[in-house]
């Protein structure tokens, strides 16, 4: 799997933790987008989409902790210091990791950030 | 100690690269396909472009030096303001990313050139072509006049806005051409050119933004593209896509040119700050810190930028919930933008800095757009927004941050690389002159535009009454503009024609560490002498004997044997050497086969379909002569010896060829474009309460179930047989195979018939609402792609009846077979979303 026992780091793993904050945006996107445009109405409450969110935001944030658990044994634990530019097939997995296990720390302050509107919007105005 | 037949043996390669590389001389000059040729042009072009939009801007500026001013009528006013836009966005800022990354990026890889030098010139020639189309339109008081972004229902009537629109429209879907053909070029040529030993971790920071930037084109323009064929059926055949009056809605198109509009932002800002990435550490003298980090930041700014469109839609009445998205993603994309801001003030602090004019322009830049980031931080929450949507404040941001993240970098980037282009450096003291000029010019001229915009001064009106506190302010913002000019004027002279009064450069002039420096200036047609094998991110500092080995032909590919334009292709992580690859010569056909793709974009601009249709058959068939001539040649020999006991074999198919990168790039893009049409479906489905609606006898629209059903089993066919086509081939077979293609041709023309027949039976009419507009154009969508891939299998069929195309050299075929996955990807989904989805919607 891409983000879990995956045994070399390559472009994909590496696009992996964006690629989850770009579909959970997506999601919460369309959740509350679709659900307010059939509603009709601006103050309609919106109760499952919102939760929909929240449940999107759970699992996008348990993915991007499970690619960030591999990205870190990708870095070899932070056992090398950087800057991995050797030219070896370690240092490359390594710098691969540790580039992976920034992406998931971004992607996983990104997911929370577009999660909390849910949290404090209650409708379609 | 070289000895006297070690000389001539050198002498011997040298002159066989120079001839194999040689560029033409008389007119034959305008075939070149070499990127530094077409690098050159490209740049040149693009620049002119930004003098071009500059003038306008400065014509703007002086209509609004004063109150009640009338020195321009309203009506030139709204096409200067919007040919200043869109030029500067479509036809500076874009192409100067393509034409400086094709100038510099073979040279940064060490490689002869980059993958399809014909796709190169192809972009570039079309993008000259609809450049002028575009901008030539103001000459005859026909340029489009309504902003930069065309929203409709203003721009959607012709007879409001004149052709201008169609201009706007057509040439910049053309124009949009060019840049998927240049990303595909820069991906492949990143992914597959470097030297051998670059890995991923050791190439230049450069190239990542170049990567990156080439993906988010891929994913960025197709929205636009699929937005202007919306755009251009309502204007053209009356589709109402965006006429509330029959089921369609202006805010569809606000979308799809935002979902293109915004990463575009970053298309421009990322490869303007990769410039830097350069050239922070040449001048701390020391290698970056923290290039994960960069690549952190490049990647995540890449992801993010997605998230951000709607905050140029916050005014439109869309839910709160929907504006809260997007105002936590914009906010979320400052810290990757920080990060790299960071990261060069820490290389900077690190290191033992050298006083130079491009670090003065950088730091300007850093200063500059950061001011511009902290505005764009406080646009970027909804309330605030709302009181400086279209207001001056709004433009004091965008300007901060395409002057700081964007212009001012590449002039730091044109002082920096202008001695590896020109062999000569620009003046120091201009430098100065020209630095000063242009930073403070424009601090003059937009830092009061933020209070112009906070006093309630609205964009885009063309002149204003006296007394109400903008009079001081706006005559300041023009005094600037003209100071800022005066820079820019003094830049062009110095590169034009003052930087030949400087004595010639010497070889990596600024102390460089990368391999761009390499060369000795000027450097020679064929590129480097021979390609390094790389073990370090700054090969030049860590490896200072490399030169002497490169110029002495130690290295990879020393010598052009038989007389062949080769570069070498290596694997994408690791780099190492997989195979020799012979890239194209000199020739017309790109030129000419753009040319007559423009004339059918100017040609149906001015209704003349027939005549369009016709030269559209001549550019298909220019380029597939290009095509026929000069891809997947068949090698004269299996392998070829590039030095050091290595041998790589010549041809390569399937995933190992760089045509099939291409084709799978590519047809990422063209899936962008069909997902905004499926986009734009459902977009409908959500506004209307009952969707399809209902025809006269009460019962719901639709193409019906038995045309589709047949048009699904006739495309699954036609694939299934393209499938057995490339096993059999695989197989050693010959006539199964050509059995197959000609198969699947046919299946094919049955599906894209079937396809059409649908809505024509049901008599679905276009023009009636947007339900069955948005019908017809998935189905044509998906049809034309099934036309096109006719043309790739009969293709593949003549190729291999001309000996081309055998079980062993089989590149088309694979090439042919990947395009039919997407086709039939397409067609499916299609049929589902129009025939299935009103079942269950």
């Amino acid at each position: 799997m891409l983000i879990h026992n995956r045994r070399h780091a390559d472009l994909w793993t590496l696009l992996a933790p964006p690629a989850i904050w770009a579909l959970h945006f997506l999601l919460c996107y369309v959740l509350g987008s679709v659900a307010c445009a059939k509603a009709g109405d601006p103050f309609a409450a919106i109760p499952l989409p919102r939760l929909g969110v929240g449940l999107a935001t759970l699992l996008a944030l348990a993915l991007i902790l499970v690619a960030g658990r591999q990205a870190r044994r990708h870095w070899g634990f932070g056992t090398a210091d950087p800057p991995h530019d050797d030219p070896t097939d370690d240092d490359r997995q390594r710098f691969l990791g540790f580039a992976t296990l920034l992406l998931c720390a971004l992607s996983f302050v990104a997911v929370l950030f577009v999660a909390l509107p849910a949290l404090t919007i209650a409708d379609c105005r | 100690m070289s000895t006297a037949p070690d000389e001539a043996r050198r002498a011997a390669q040298e002159a066989r690269l120079e001839q194999a590389w040689e560029t033409p001389r008389g007119l034959r000059y305008w075939s070149a396909v070499n990127n530094t040729e077409v690098g050159r042009w490209y740049t040149a072009t693009a620049f002119l472009f930004f003098l071009f939009a500059g003038a306008l801007a400065l014509l703007v500026r002086a209509q609004l030096a004063v109150p009640d001013n009338d020195l321009i009528p309203a009506g030139l006013y709204n096409q200067a303001f919007t040919l200043h836009g869109t030029a500067m966005m479509f036809l500076f800022a874009v192409p100067i990313f393509e034409a400086v990354a094709i100038l510099i990026l073979p040279t940064m890889l060490a490689a002869r050139d980059l993958p399809f030098p014909c796709l190169s010139a192809y972009g570039y020639w079309c993008f000259l072509i609809g450049g002028i189309f575009v901008c030539g339109s103001i000459l005859f008081n026909a340029a489009p006049d309504a902003g930069w972004f065309m929203y409709p229902p203003l721009t959607t009537d012709p007879a409001l806005t004149g052709i201008g629109a169609d201009i706007w429209l057509l040439g910049l879907s053309f124009i949009e051409v060019a840049s998927i053909a240049a990303a595909v070029e820069l991906i492949v040529g990143v992914l597959k050119c470097r030297p051998p030993g670059m890995r991923i971790n050791t190439m230049p920071l450069y190239c990542w933004y170049v990567l990156i930037v080439g993906g988010m084109i891929l994913f960025a323009f197709p929205p636009l593209i699929a937005g202007d064929i919306l755009f251009e059926l309502e204007r053209l055949a009356g589709w109402p896509f965006f006429d509330v009056s029959r089921g369609g809605d202006p805010v569809l198109w606000q979308h799809l040119f935002w979902i293109f509009g915004h990463p575009e932002v970053y298309i421009v800002f990322l490869p303007s700050i990769a410039l830097l990435a350069m050239i922070v550490p040449t001048f701390a003298q020391r290698p970056i810190i923290g290039y994960s980090w960069i690549v952190l930041a490049a990647v995540g700014t890449g992801f993010l930028s997605f998230g951000l469109w709607v905050h140029h839609m916050f005014t439109v009445g869309l839910p709160a919930i929907s504006l809260g998205f997007f105002s936590a993603a914009s906010e979320a994309v400052a810290i990757p933008t920080g990060v790299q801001i960071f990261v060069f003030l820490a290389t900077m602090l690190a290191g033992r800095m050298t006083r130079s004019v491009p670090m003065l322009f950088a730091a300007g830049a850093l200063a500059i757009f950061i001011i511009g980031g902290l505005t764009g931080v406080m646009v970027a929450i909804a309330p605030f927004d709302w009181q400086a949507h279209d207001s001056y404040f709004v433009v004091a941001h965008l300007h901060y941050v395409l002057i700081g993240g964007m212009v001012l970098p590449l002039i730091a980037g044109a002082y920096y690389y202008f001695p590896l282009v020109m062999a000569r450096k620009l003046s120091d003291r201009l430098g100065r002159w020209v630095f000063w000029l242009m930073f403070l010019g424009f601090n003059i001229a937009f830092l009061p535009m933020h209070v112009t915009g906070l006093r309630g001064m609205p964009r885009r009106v063309f002149t204003y009454p006296a007394g109400i506190g903008w009079d001081t302010l706006n005559l300041v913002s023009s005094i600037g503009a003209a100071i800022f000019a005066a820079g820019v004027l003094l830049f062009t002279w110095d590169a034009v024609w003052g930087y030949r009064r400087r004595p010639p450069a010497p070889r990596n002039p600024w102390n460089a560490g990368t391999l761009e420096w390499l060369n000795p200036l000027p450097g020679p047609e064929y590129g480097v002498r021979s390609v390094p094998a790389i073990r370090s991110r700054y090969p030049l500092w860590d490896d200072p004997d490399l030169p002497r080995r490169v110029d002495q032909g130690l290295e990879f590919l020393p010598d052009a044997e038989e007389g062949r334009r080769e570069t070498l292709v290596t694997s994408v992580l690791d780099a190492r050497p997989i195979q020799c690859l012979r890239v194209p010569g000199n020739s017309f056909l790109p030129m000419i086969a753009a040319a007559l793709t423009g004339a059918v974009f100017i040609l149906t601009t001015f209704h003349l379909y027939r005549a369009g249709l016709v030269l559209g058959l001549a550019a298909m068939a220019a380029i597939i002569l290009w095509l026929w001539r000069g891809t997947a040649v068949i090698p004269e020999k299996r392998e070829k010896d590039i030095g050091q006991g290595v041998a790589l074999p010549l041809y390569a198919s399937g995933i190992r060829s760089v045509g099939w990168w291409a084709m799978f790039i590519t047809m990422t893009g063209d899936m962008t474009a069909f997902a905004s049409l499926v986009f734009s479906y459902f977009y409908f489905w959500t506004i209307h309460p009952v969707f399809p609606p209902p025809g006269p006898d009460g019962l719901p629209l639709g193409p019906g179930l038995l045309w589709p059903g047949l048009a699904a089993l006739a495309t699954a066919g036609a694939w299934g047989l393209m499938l057995a086509a490339r096993r059999w081939s695989g197989q050693g077979g010959i006539a199964a195979p050509r059995a197959a293609l000609a198969g699947a041709a046919l299946l094919a023309a049955a599906g894209a018939l079937a396809m059409l027949a649908g809505p024509w039976a049901e008599g679905l009419d276009p023009t009636s609402h947007a339900y069955p507009a948005a019908v017809w154009v998935l189905l044509i969508w998906a049809a034309l792609h099934l036309a096109l891939g006719i043309v790739m299998s009969l293709y593949a069929l003549a190729r291999s009846l001309a000996g081309r195309l055998t079980p062993e050299h089989d590149i088309d075929l694979h090439n042919v077979v990947l395009y039919w996955h997407f086709a039939a990807l397409t067609g499916f989904v299609t049929l589902a979303t129009v025939a299935l989805f009103p079942l269950v919607g």
